[in-house]
């Protein structure tokens, strides 16, 4: 911190006292669910829709819509946290777990890109989607989840700033190493812990 | 994998926080205001370019907001941001409110280079309401340096008094009013329809859509019809945030 004090700032303070503790550093409490894409929204029929695990993996799998709806699927309560500073606390969402959908691709390399329909990417090391912490979900709060959210299908990160939860998810693709996906290698942090406040490169 | 046809550049030394001098204070529409901001440690943007604001309370209470660059890089050892003030906000409120000519502020950036403009040709900018700061950075600064290069502004207002920059619309841009026109307006009224963005003549180049999301959504949807290609259309959506 800096020590500097804004002349006559008070704030609002919006957040409920007794989630105060679940805002990270630099975020706000917000109610809503805005949405921010680069880009237009995909249109992604579900007919056409799949979903891939490819790259050194031990086995390529893939799923059509109907083979997805078959895996287990488990409800996820969680917060979640946009690097434009909101965050949106005790929401939830519904899908398969990636630890099931790695079961049997069986990952060879440290690292996965997400690639979505429309061309987005994001980077992540395999360890920040495995034991519990990453799903692709298919329902926000109960409901199917809607086309500028990300549906029919994005991938859920909750623990790292929204960015890296991909709209419109086509796939996970296992490498050996790391590259920057596409917000990072725009500017944006390559893993993006919103706890230590990983917003921007050197961050 | 390569997300729109952007090459990503190498960005800059990051910006770190800085407390700025507002050097100056303009009333654009009665809820906007333009503030120049001097920074000591200065860096050329990309116009489309964000900075992040920092206020801070004497208890340490503290609330961050990004906010886009109007100015033209070539304003050096400043920046302006232009911000529209949401009365339910915290940061927003306070500028309009509080923030005088020689009040300090602190900020950092300048931050993240997708939604930004480098000398491609030609370009259409399509602006709904306070969506149309960025892509004033990007028309001063063509205006500044390449005035011959291509590029028109096709800015979508409510009515008369919510035209943000109006000294500066010249006959490089394009005004819709959606709701009430000033008398004797002979334009377009209405949302951005077909018509507007085909009068616009852009449908080989890139494109840079900022407003809501509903704004980014029709307008992208209409570029799209147009046959400008998806990866040509680049956005930036205004969350309801203040």
């Amino acid at each position: 911190m800096s020590g500097f004090i804004s002349r006559g700032f008070k704030g609002l303070r919006r957040t409920p006292e007794e989630l105060a503790d679940r805002i990270p550093p630099g975020q706000y409490f917000e109610r809503g669910f805005p949405v921010l894409t680069a880009g237009p929204t995909p249109d992604v029929p579900l007919g056409k829709w799949s979903l891939r695990i490819d790259g050194m993996v031990a086995e390529t799998r893939e799923w059509t819509w109907e083979e997805f709806g078959a895996l287990p699927f488990e409800a996820v309560p969680c917060d979640i946290h946009c690097v434009t500073k909101w965050s949106k606390i005790g929401t939830s969402f519904g899908g398969v777990s990636v630890d099931t959908l790695l079961e049997d691709a069986e990952p060879l390399g440290a690292f996965v890109m997400a690639y979505s329909h429309g061309g987005y990417t994001t980077n992540l090391p395999v360890e920040d989607i495995t034991d519990g912490k990453a799903w692709v979900v298919t329902e926000h709060e109960g409901e199917p989840l809607p086309r500028e959210h990300g549906g029919p299908a994005r991938l859920l990160v909750p623990h790292l700033y929204f960015w890296k939860t991909a709209k419109w998810i086509a796939g996970l693709r296992v490498m050996d190493h790391d590259e920057p996906g596409f917000w990072e290698a725009n500017g944006y942090h390559n893993r993006g812990d919103p706890w230590r406040e990983e917003r921007y490169w050197n961050d | 994998m390569e997300r729109l046809g952007v090459t990503p550049v190498e960005q800059r030394a990051p910006g770190r926080w800085q407390v700025g001098t507002v050097a100056a204070v303009k009333q654009e529409t009665p809820r906007v205001k333009s503030f120049r901001i001097s920074l000591a440690m200065w860096m050329p943007h990309l116009p489309g370019q964000h900075y992040d604001v920092r206020l801070t309370a004497p208890d340490g209470y503290s609330a961050q907001r990004s906010y886009s660059i109007a100015s033209s890089p070539l304003d050096e050892g400043e920046i302006e941001l232009t911000i529209d003030r949401l009365d339910d906000g915290e940061v927003s409120p306070y500028f309009h409110d509080v923030v005088a000519v020689g009040d300090q502020v602190e900020v950092r950036g300048p931050f993240a280079s997708y939604f930004v403009w480098r000398g491609e040709q030609p370009v259409l900018l399509v602006g709904g309401g306070s969506g149309v700061v960025p892509l004033m950075a990007m028309l001063r600064h063509r205006r500044r340096t390449m005035p011959e290069l291509a590029m028109r502004l096709v800015y979508s207002v409510r009515s008369a008094e919510d035209v943000i920059y109006a000294d500066e619309l010249w006959d490089d841009a394009v005004l819709t009013y959606t709701r009430q026109p000033p008398s004797g307006w002979t334009g377009h009224t209405g949302r951005i329809d077909a018509a507007l963005i085909a009068a616009a003549d852009a449908a080989s180049g890139t494109a840079f859509v900022c407003g809501s999301n509903g704004f980014v959504e029709s307008a992208a949807g209409l570029l799209l019809d147009a046959g400008i290609a998806a990866e040509s259309i680049r956005t930036e959506r205004f969350g309801p945030t203040g």
